[in-house]
């Protein structure tokens, strides 16, 4: 049952399954001819808990409403959370631009063919982007905002505890990259709507994900990281990358921490000290050979840069967000620096803007501009021709589209990349990795499966597209994605495409390069595999 | 009945307005939101709006003066409202509809602007001025122009609302009443100028009679169902989704390329010290059962925190 064009009407039918996305329907890959794998089935245990109602991934765990009562219940509770988002006291913070993307939309679908889930998928109607915003928008209308002849005006909508169900799994089948945002005539949001109804379900409901809540900000307000590395355990860990990394580089450095009137707090994502040390000791190793003055922090959520709220609640994301300004008031820095942490770069440096009071605002910057700066600034002695393989260069969104930060990568690309080539579209038009808001880190349901096959499609096509003159495991690739999240979803999807046996592919971030070109750093920083 | 049309042109004017004014204050009353901008911003200037930069490309940009260009903002802003840019490079089979029938109404504006200039001088005695005349023939030119552009595009997006299926499921009711408004109201515009009024001389008197507040009689029943057509339309458009012919103002320039920092901006800080004070009354526990009642109360609170936190 594949069901690619279901209809809105559909969405509160008494089906064990709203629709399913066939792989036959799925956006061909060019030079990629391997079977797709079927879809596995969710465990009945899970299926049993759980309303896993709308397709064969389940991301969201409603609990399964076992009474009428219950799914009463799960209905009121959800209307209930949909007035309180209409509120400027409860939801200050996005009421602006929600109320004008519930009462501007035309429907005129503009968006869809922006979306990469949409094409991914050849079109399926689940994914346009219009898709969950018209369910939720005819809710609102009809039961929230009661406006007369809301039926007749906006369309119909058939509200039962499926229908909340599946509008709740529909707000995680986006990554909330807003590329559709970017296209609309009228500048209406269906990414921003899909985070809203996520809003709901956690803020009201206290539903989420447990990587993004109980397992992810919770976590950082609990232990300092969504790791659950405390302060000792992580500054054992970066002591144990400065040494691993001085002796595998030849270049002696140590990681400060907690230094008082540094200039600069960088702020990692916690997750690369993890899975991509290597990342660290490159920060390091710029920094320190740039002479600059800057610590780290072990202060509580000040180790960790992640900021999980932007994902799925506000209330989070604030909470957060004051953790980490605190932590640079403390020590008297000038700045915080970001490291290569796309949704980390928007949370702090623009939407807290307007949630920091005024004690708590100290400037917050990414660490592109800065990188570009040292490496142009004649400080560092460097050798392009260490990196001289083809290179291409993933935008996250939210550096890119939401930030507007474009050159300062690419500046030092130029400078230190011979064979660099760009993806297409890219900059604010480039296409999220399939991995935003949050699913890199989810392995539930057939959710790894759902990023190979949907999420990550779009991504892979322009990879292979970037090294169409390339192909083949002869030659050494490299796909530099300043991200953790990026990285976490790339990393996937070059395992499950096998991208280092057949493409000789690897990935990485921008400080990786720069530091594979330093002179004064023994060769070979990048690696390919097992090398 | 001649003053029953006058009735309902002036309350349907006034209903106009005040929606209009009401729209716009209620978006104007809501409160500080958080930074949601989209790239390309198109007042960033040095040639960033071409590529999509901004001014966090810059280190310390905090402390450095903002290259802003409103010429930028023009740049974008008129092509997308005049040729409907966005529609042409993302959904260009709806654009040989929708595009005739705004383009339609965009001439109407210019055929109502065109009759209140001729009636106004008229009015004030210059109905011999130099320019009455070529204003005129605008106006004969603007009108019937825009009532068949409009007519052909409505039936244009009535077809493609009834057979596109990326459409057909997100069209209502609604959408065919608010079209077939538009084609009821340009068809009897239509009739009216071939068979009553082919030079609008009826319709500068009747535009004259209005603004004076002269009721006078009006013959044709054919232009008493062409004005009371034309003014509910009027009145109908700012109560719906079309409303976005001015919200787009505010969708563009405060949200999507909203990116005014909260630096040394004291009447900011005195909005996030206004919300940070509002109550907040999510009912999750992680945010509810706390004792913590604002926003201020709630963001400071940690719901996990472990009591020995601090220790090393």
């Amino acid at each position: 049952m594949s069901n690619k064009n279901v209809n809105i009407k559909d969405i509160g039918k008494d089906t064990k399954k709203l629709a399913s996305v066939a792989n036959e329907d799925l956006m061909p890959l060019p030079g990629w001819d391997a079977e797709e794998n079927e879809w596995a089935e969710i465990p009945a245990e899970t299926k049993g808990k759980y309303a896993c109602i709308l397709d064969d991934v389940c991301i969201l765990p409603i609990p399964m409403p076992k009474t009428v009562k219950e799914e009463e219940a799960l209905v009121n509770t959800f209307i209930d959370g949909m007035r309180k988002l209409f509120t400027k006291e409860n939801n200050w913070t996005f009421l602006a631009m929600l109320d004008t993307s519930m009462e501007h939309c035309a429907k005129c679908n503009t968006c869809s063919e922006a979306c990469h889930l949409y094409e991914a998928t050849g079109g399926h109607e689940m994914y346009r982007p219009n898709f969950r915003s018209e369910i939720f928008r005819r809710i609102y209308k009809k039961y929230v905002k009661k406006e007369p002849f809301a039926k007749w005006r906006n369309g119909d909508v058939d509200l039962n505890w499926r229908t909340i169900a599946r509008l709740g799994e529909l707000a995680y089948r986006c990554n909330v990259c807003r590329r559709c945002a970017q296209t609309c005539p009228i500048g209406v949001d269906n990414a921003l709507i899909a985070r809203e109804i996520r809003k709901i379900f956690s803020q009201e409901l206290g539903i989420s994900p447990p990587e993004l809540h109980e397992k992810g900000s919770m976590y950082q307000l609990k232990t300092g990281s969504s790791t659950q590395m405390t302060k000792l355990v992580v500054k054992d860990n970066v002591e144990f990358i400065d040494e691993d990394f001085s002796e595998e580089t030849g270049f002696e450095f140590k990681t400060p921490w907690d230094v008082e009137g540094a200039d600069i707090l960088l702020i990692h994502n916690a997750g690369e000290i993890m899975a991509w040390p290597e990342n660290i000791a490159a920060f390091s190793i710029i920094f320190e050979a740039a002479g600059l003055s800057w610590t780290l922090s072990s202060d509580l959520a000040a180790y960790d840069s992640i900021n999980y709220g932007v994902f799925y609640d506000d209330v989070q994301f604030a909470r957060t967000a004051i953790l980490q300004a605190q932590a640079a008031k403390k020590l008297g820095v000038k700045r915080i620096v970001l490291g290569e942490c796309g949704h980390a770069h928007k949370a702090l440096t623009v939407i807290a803007d307007r949630v920091l009071p005024e004690p708590l605002k100290v400037p917050r910057e990414s660490c592109f501009p800065l990188l570009r700066d040292i490496v142009m600034s004649g400080k560092i002695k460097f050798d392009p021709e260490r990196n001289n393989f083809p290179v291409t260069l993933h935008d996250p969104c939210n550096v890119t589209r939401l930030m507007g930060i474009i050159k300062p990568q690419r500046e030092i690309m130029a400078k230190l990349c011979p064979q660099f080539r760009e993806m297409n579209p890219h900059g604010p038009h480039n296409y999220c990795c399939g991995g935003g808001s949050g699913y890199a880190i989810m392995s539930r349901n057939n959710i790894p499966e759902w990023r190979y096959k949907i999420t990550g499609r779009k991504k892979m096509e322009q990879i292979f597209n970037a090294f169409s003159d390339c192909r083949g495991p002869e030659t050494k690739k490299y796909v530099c994605a300043p991200c953790s999240n990026c990285k976490g979803q790339l990393r996937d999807l070059f395992e499950r495409y096998e991208m280092l046996e057949k493409e000789n592919m690897t990935y990485s971030g921008v400080v990786e390069l720069i530091v594979n070109a330093m002179v004064d750093v023994e060769p070979g920083f990048i690696k390919w595999g097992e090398e | 009945m001649s003053q029953f049309v006058y009735v309902v042109a002036y309350l349907s004017i006034i209903v106009f307005f005040v929606a209009v004014v009401k729209k716009i204050k209620n978006y104007l009353d809501k409160p500080i939101h958080v930074r949601w901008e989209l790239y390309p911003v198109a007042h960033e200037g040095g040639g960033r709006d071409q590529y999509g930069g901004s001014y966090l490309e810059d280190v310390g940009w905090w402390g450095k003066e903002r290259d802003v260009s409103m010429i930028g903002e023009l740049k974008v802003m008129i092509p997308e409202i005049l040729l409907l840019k966005a529609v042409w490079e993302h959904n260009r089979p709806l654009w040989y509809a929708t595009y005739p029938f705004h383009l339609g109404l965009y001439l109407i504006v210019g055929f109502i602007g065109t009759l209140l200039v001729t009636s106004v001088s008229g009015l004030i005695g210059l109905e011999h001025a130099f320019y009455m005349l070529p204003v005129s023939a605008l106006t004969n030119l603007l009108g019937p122009a825009g009532f068949i552009l409009c007519i052909a595009g409505a039936l244009g997006l009535i077809y493609k609302r009834m057979t596109d299926p990326g459409l057909k499921n997100y069209s209502s009711p609604g959408h065919f009443f608010n079209l077939m408004l538009f084609i009821v109201t340009m068809g009897v515009a239509t009739l009216t100028w071939l068979f009553v009024d082919p030079s609008f001389q009826l319709t500068r008197q009747f535009v004259s009679n209005l603004i004076s507040f002269n009721i006078a009689p009006i013959d044709s029943s054919l232009f008493m169902v062409q004005v009371i057509l034309g003014v509910l339309t009027l009145a109908y458009i700012p109560l719906t989704h079309m409303s976005h012919f001015f919200m787009k103002y505010f969708l563009y320039h405060d949200i999507r390329w909203g990116d005014e920092p909260n630096i040394n901006t004291p009447k900011t800080d005195a909005k996030i010290g206004i919300v940070l004070n509002y109550p907040v009354s999510w009912s999750a526990s992680h945010i509810a059962g706390h004792g913590k009642e604002t926003w201020a109360e709630v963001a400071t609170f940690n719901p996990a925190a472990e009591p020995e936190e601090g220790k090393e």
